[in-house]
This record gives structure tokens, sequence and C-alpha cells, in this order.
């Protein structure tokens, strides 16, 4: 697979498993509203899969079409980040996942919009007020849950612990990507770090949060198609209903 | 007035066990809020219906998410349901039906001219 084809299928994975995610939140969250706040996040995330994926089969040229990406590949094939695929858990352990996402794939699609290939250039100037909105949300909920009682305080705080060692892996660039870097097509993630660390820190300090510690050294490997084992189970739910029905239409 | 807890203007707005004031810590329930939209051609902001919201800035991005879902707006007002005070249906007869019989109210008996706009 010819590497921006590659790259187009690492973010179109990340948005894709994140909306999965998300979805599994439509009946069960606190209120109503917030049911279909975190349906929409998903349905942007979606949006920004479908072309993503489309795109990445196009230049592939075997005749794979989004469908096929998202539901015929198995997980070694998979080239999401850890962090999208972690289990919802509480509202505080997916609004930590949702702040730590939003604020690295906001700076990403910020430098992408300027990406010498012009399609990920188009889904990154859609894609960026969109997730300006996701990173808002999950902003506004962070302060909430740390500035408010001492429950939604503590399980905030387990929150952030919960996610922090996945934040790691969304600033590895390997070969692949920094080549595609210095074609100008890829965004330099290595250069985020910073403005990410002054948002997170600047939610964290009004959300009366500690900023949790490096302690571990996570494997990573999601670009690599190495997932956690919650990954296999996102996957089964996923899919079954596509590949029990072959070629089926709406 | 008997009744001063909104009427709603889209059908019914429940108000049964719906604490309708910012509440303490032991609310179970978030403030109820009415939410108003101008859309892109209007001129006013109307009502569209209500929702739950811990606090204001919550209120307008649930309003945002509920109800402009498909482009329905580009201005939302939200106002607390407990700031909203309405006529109550008992007094509609005394409130409402005396201007029914005075036509000399209308602005019926003279021309406009066709170049006042907005009138």
């Amino acid at each position: 697979m010819p590497a921006v084809a590659t790259y187009a299928l690492r973010l179109g994975d990340d948005a894709l498993v994140l909306s999965q995610r998300l979805g599994g939140w439509i009946t069960r969250a606190p209120q109503l509203e917030e049911d279909v706040a975190l349906g929409n996040i998903g349905l942007d995330l979606l949006g920004q899969a479908r072309t993503l994926l489309t795109y990445a089969g196009e230049v592939e040229g075997a005749g794979r079409t989004e469908d096929d990406l998202a539901f015929l590949r198995d997980e070694r094939e998979f080239v999401n980040l850890h962090i999208v695929e972690h289990p919802n858990e509480d509202f505080a352990v997916t609004m930590a996942r949702q702040l730590f996402f939003s604020t690295w794939q906001l700076a990403l699609h910020q430098r992408l919009v300027g990406s010498t290939d012009d399609l990920l250039a188009g889904v990154a100037g859609k894609a960026v007020k969109e997730i300006a909105y996701h990173r808002d949300h999950a902003d506004q909920w962070v302060r909430r849950l740390g500035d408010g009682t001492e429950e939604s305080h503590r399980r905030m705080q387990a929150g952030l612990e919960r996610m922090w060692p996945y934040v790691q892996e969304m600033f590895a660039v390997d070969e692949l990507e920094r080549a595609l870097v210095d074609q100008g097509v890829a965004a330099d993630v290595t250069l985020v770090r910073g403005e990410w660390d002054a948002h997170v820190d600047d939610v964290l300090r009004g959300a009366t949060l500690t900023r949790p510690e490096d302690l571990t050294t996570p494997p990573g490997g999601g670009r690599r198609g190495v997932h956690t084992e919650p990954f296999g189970y996102l996957l089964a739910e996923m899919q079954h209903l596509h590949r029990s029905h072959p070629g089926a239409t709406w | 007035m008997t009744d001063v807890s909104a009427e709603g203007g889209h059908g019914a707005v429940p108000l049964t066990g719906v604490p309708a004031t910012d509440g303490g810590a032991d609310q179970r329930e978030w403030p109820l809020w009415e939410v108003f939209i101008r859309s892109r051609r209007g001129l006013s902001h109307q009502h569209v219906g209500s929702l739950h919201a811990p606090d204001a800035e919550m209120a307008l991005r649930n309003a945002r998410d509920v109800y402009t879902r498909r482009s329905e707006g580009v201005s939302i007002w939200v106002v607390p349901a407990a700031a909203v005070v309405a006529t109550s249906p008992d007094e509609k007869d005394s409130f409402f039906d005396p201007a029914a019989d005075k036509a000399y109210r209308h602005p019926t008996f003279y021309d406009v001219p066709a170049e006042v706009q907005h009138l």
C-alpha cells in the first residue's frame, strides 16, 4: 500500500474506532442531552473516517471501498492509536480520552490544512471546525467534573491517570510518517507536544486536577497493527453484521 | 397570578417533579432551560423547545447539539425556565378577550405608502 494510503488509513482508523467507542454511549449517557452530544461527536468522526478510508482505498488501487476497509480487515491490519480503542468505562474516563485525543487531533489537523496532498488538506479544513467543538466539549466536562463534587473530582483524576499511558504514542513518528512529513504531505506530530501540554495543563489547572506523571512506558504498536485486548471485541461488534450478510445493501 | 411556570411553546414542557430552579448539590435533575433559535433568514429568535443542563454554558452547547443538527439556526438564546414568567390559562379570558372586539386599534384605516419598509 502506498505511503499516503497508509497515512490516510491511520488517521481514518483513529476516527473510525473512536466513533465506534462513542456510539457505545448511545442510550447509556448520563443525560439525554449528553447522548446526543456524544453521538454527534461520533458522527463527525465517522464522516472523517469515511472520507479517509475511501481515499486510502482509491490510492491503494486494489478496488477496496470504505466498507471493505472498515468491515473486512482483521485486527492486525488496523493502524489506529491505542488511545481510541480503550473502553468507555465511566464518563470521566471517556472525557479524559476525549480531552487527550481531541487536543492532539485538532493540533494535527490545523497543520494538515497546509498539506501538499489536496484531499488531506481538504479533509483537515473541514475537520478543524468539528474537532474544535469536540475538544471544547471535553474541556467543559473535565473542568466541571474536576472542580465539582468530591466524587466527580476523584473519578476525573482517576480518569486522567487511566488514560495517561496512551499519550506518548500520539507523538511518536516512524520512518513512513517521517518521509511523508519531508514531502509536505503529513503533519509532524512531534512538534505538537508543546501546545498539547499547554492546553491540557490549562484545562487541568482550571479543573483543580493534577497532571499525571509518566510512570510507565507503554509498548504502543497501534500504527504497526498491534492492538490491545478489548480491540478484538470492538471489531467483532462493529463488523459482524456486515460479515454476516455479504453484499447486502439498504 | 397563580402559576408562574413556563407554558412551553411546542407542546408540553414536563413540569411534574422537575425542579426549574438552580438547586443545591443534592438535586437529582439538572435545571431546565428554554431554547430560542434564530434561523439564518429570520429576524427574531423562536422558541424551539427545552432541555436540561447544569449551567448556562452547557445549555448553549446542548442547544446547539439538540436543536441545530439540521442547520436550523445561526443564533441561540437559552433562558432558565424559572426566569420565564407566563400567563396562566385561568386568566386567558380577562387578559385577551377584550381586545377581540376593538377594530379601531388595528392599523387598517389609512393607506400605507409603498416606500415604508417593515411597518
